[in-house]
């Protein structure tokens, strides 16, 4: 069908940060079809000239109130590979506890409060408190119970306070931390399990649509790729901390504030579909079990599928995060100072996997621990070629249905990403052209 | 009496506020019942047309800010600050310090002009704003207590003491005392000394006091051993459009 189709949604529901789609098709021909990032630049790496070691991470958690922890976790890292900072076990232990409370925090955020709407053809998750109250219930005491694993250990699920380079300024006590650990164990697996099952019956309501891409995400052959690991790219393999720039390749489009990065390819994709696809086999059962239950399998090239696979890493981080707690409670919970000591001044690499991919904080630091240099890369950023590309090969493939429905799945294909907007520049506005 | 329309807008910020609300999952459905949310971009798809409260987030750092606050205060009957981005410029502030050209350089080298941007501003320096609600983020016990208030029709009323009297109600010991840092004595109440209470020092997230006497919180951080340039600097993370080099 030679049509003329022109899209435009500006500033697109339901994700974080302002963003417009624009698809512009003439004569059958695809002329257009792009996520235009309209978010107001916010110039972090500007602002952290001059701060000094103490301040930074305060700073950079406020790129985002989602990945806020995240944020502070690549953060610190840099700042202690800079400065020469060696952790303790036990520090180690808690931060990753807190990744996996922040990643099935945000998780579960967006799949059952912001992408689940669509499964059900409603706008928002508000009419379903009334058509579906025992899942919405479920849904808010998950959220509930990841942002106690926050507000306990680092004082506040948004904007953490204790967690500072080289340690933590304050500590829970054993019998909170033994009492969270129960109430996971319990009501946290059982609601997820529900929760699982709810998905699953809805998992026809996924678009079928599949474009193979390069996934890169952290991978380490000890654990799931989250806190610590390699630079993995699914078209090369591994890379060292160092080498970062190497495979991201930023580049500056007109269409968003936010820059967009490739490696192998014209495009990558980062987020809990690039961590599944690269670290399915660092999995827990559990974690196996549950996408076999969503019907998850690797390879899986349907970006429609990173939200699935978001659920997945819920039931995951929640099985991990009890053992964590047990290893914990097991060695004995110490009341360490942070180590704060600098024994070299320089540059460090800090890299994490936050819930939208992998991120990077790379910082400069002067004999006086001041900033003299800041590069941060955000995953939702390192997506947004990948998402245009995937609107270049969806638009036509979906081209003979109604534009009401045409623009309905490329909302919900810009949304299955989880953009992060505010992050990335640090999104969304559908633009039909007929 | 029909539920108030409650609306929130989100402008240069790190949407942690809004977030923050998102997380009153076990008050979440009763405050649903009080007021009709009829816009909230990042939660759901409607649009509205009048507002009784409009929470703004968020500062004004571009010229399509402008337009779209105003377009917005036009709508509402009532328009609260929220957060420290909205309220007083928070660390967005921070870019002011720097060379304008600079900074834009610093991030997108020579495609600084393609992004159009200006220096940061708080809400109340672009509109009227009737109420405000501070901290980074905001905290959901203060939200909570000015949302109801408006609703019965009463004037919230805002904390203008120091966040040292709430540090010393929670028995904290004293961040100063400890050899640490902290803007304690100058800065707003209203957080429960959170960050004192978890171990760190008070970095002034809600604004200072009304009353502040700048040069004596400086004499008293110089006798526990801080530069006043230091001191200064410490205060701007979170109001860079207040203190002055």
């Amino acid at each position: 069908m030679k049509r003329d189709l022109n899209i435009k949604v500006k500033h697109l529901t339901r994700v974080e940060g302002h963003g417009n789609i624009v698809v512009d098709m003439k004569n059958g021909v695809l002329q257009k079809a792009q996520l235009d990032i309209v978010e107001a630049p916010r110039f972090f790496e500007a602002m952290l000239k001059g701060r000094n070691f103490h301040e930074v991470a305060i700073i950079t958690s406020r790129i985002c109130g989602i990945c806020s922890l995240g944020h502070q976790m690549s953060s610190l890292k840099a700042t202690e590979d800079a400065l020469g900072l060696e952790v303790s076990r036990q520090t180690e232990l808690l931060r990753r506890i807190l990744v996996d409370g922040a990643t099935f925090q945000s998780n579960t955020l967006h799949s059952l409060f912001l992408a689940a709407p669509d499964f059900l053809n409603v706008g928002s998750v508000f009419p379903l408190i009334n058509t579906h109250k025992d899942v919405v219930l479920a849904a808010l005491r998950l959220k509930r119970l990841a942002n106690d694993i926050g507000d306990l250990i680092s004082g506040r699920a948004i904007h953490p306070i204790s967690c500072v380079p080289g340690g933590f300024t304050s500590f829970p006590t054993e019998a909170a931390l033994k009492a969270l650990r129960d109430k996971m164990a319990t009501e946290g697996l059982k609601d997820a399990t529900f929760i699982v099952d709810v998905i699953a019956s809805l998992a026809d309501k996924i678009p079928v649509f599949e474009r193979e891409t390069e996934y890169i995400s952290v991978k380490s052959d000890q654990e799931y790729g989250f806190y610590d690991g390699l630079i993995f790219s699914s078209d090369s393999g591994s890379y060292e901390r160092d080498k970062y720039l190497d495979v991201t390749n930023e580049f500056v489009v007109e269409h968003s504030s936010g820059k967009h990065a490739r490696f192998n390819r014209s495009s990558y994709m980062v987020g809990a579909l690039a961590r599944f696809n690269n670290s399915y086999d660092q999995l827990r059962p559990l974690g196996k079990d549950v996408a076999a239950k969503l019907g998850l399998s690797v390879p899986n090239y349907n970006p429609y599928m990173n939200t699935i696979a978001q659920v997945v890493e819920v039931a995951n981080c929640i099985d991990n995060t009890i053992e964590l707690i047990d290893t914990v409670l097991a060695e004995g919970l110490k009341n360490e100072k942070p180590n704060q000591e600098p024994t070299k001044y320089g540059r460090g690499y800090g890299i994490t996997e936050v819930p939208r991919g992998i991120l990077f904080h790379d910082y400069t630091y002067n004999r006086q621990g001041n900033i003299e240099k800041a590069n941060c890369i955000i995953p939702t950023g390192q997506n947004l070629a990948n998402i245009d590309e995937d609107m270049k090969k969806l638009v036509p493939e979906i081209i003979e249905e109604g534009k009401e429905k045409i623009t309905h799945k490329l909302e919900m294909l810009v949304r299955a990403y989880d953009p992060c907007i505010s992050c990335s520049v640090h999104m969304l506005d559908v633009e039909f052209v007929e | 009496m029909s539920k108030p329309k409650v609306a929130f807008f989100d402008f240069t910020s790190c949407e942690g506020c809004q977030l923050n609300k998102l997380n009153l999952e076990n008050d979440l459905l009763a405050l649903l019942e009080l007021v009709d949310i009829v816009e909230f971009r990042e939660a759901m798809d409607d649009k509205a047309d009048y507002y009784d409260i409009a929470f703004i987030e968020g500062s004004i750092s571009t010229p399509s800010c402008i337009e779209r606050i105003h377009k917005i205060r036009r709508k509402a009957k009532i328009l609260v600050a929220l957060g420290a981005c909205a309220v007083q410029g928070g660390v967005n502030g921070m870019k002011n310090l720097h060379p304008a050209d600079w900074v834009k350089e610093e991030v997108y080298g020579e495609d600084k002009y393609l992004f159009p941007s200006m220096p940061v501003q708080p809400v109340g320096a672009v509109v009227k704003v009737d109420y405000e609600i501070r901290g980074c983020p905001m905290s959901t016990p203060e939200f909570l207590h000015v949302l109801k208030s408006l609703i019965l029709g009463r004037k919230p009323e805002i904390f203008d003491h120091a966040v040292c009297v709430e540090c010393k109600l929670k028995e904290n010991e004293c961040v100063l005392d400890k050899g640490m840092f902290c803007l304690g004595p100058v800065t707003r109440a209203g957080c429960d000394a959170i960050c004192p209470t978890f171990g760190q020092y008070c970095t002034g997230c809600r604004g200072v006091i009304s009353n502040v006497n700048e040069k004596g919180a400086i004499n008293m951080l110089k006798q526990h051993g801080f530069s006043t340039k230091e001191a200064l600097k410490k205060m701007q993370m979170f109001n860079a459009l207040e203190i002055e080099n």
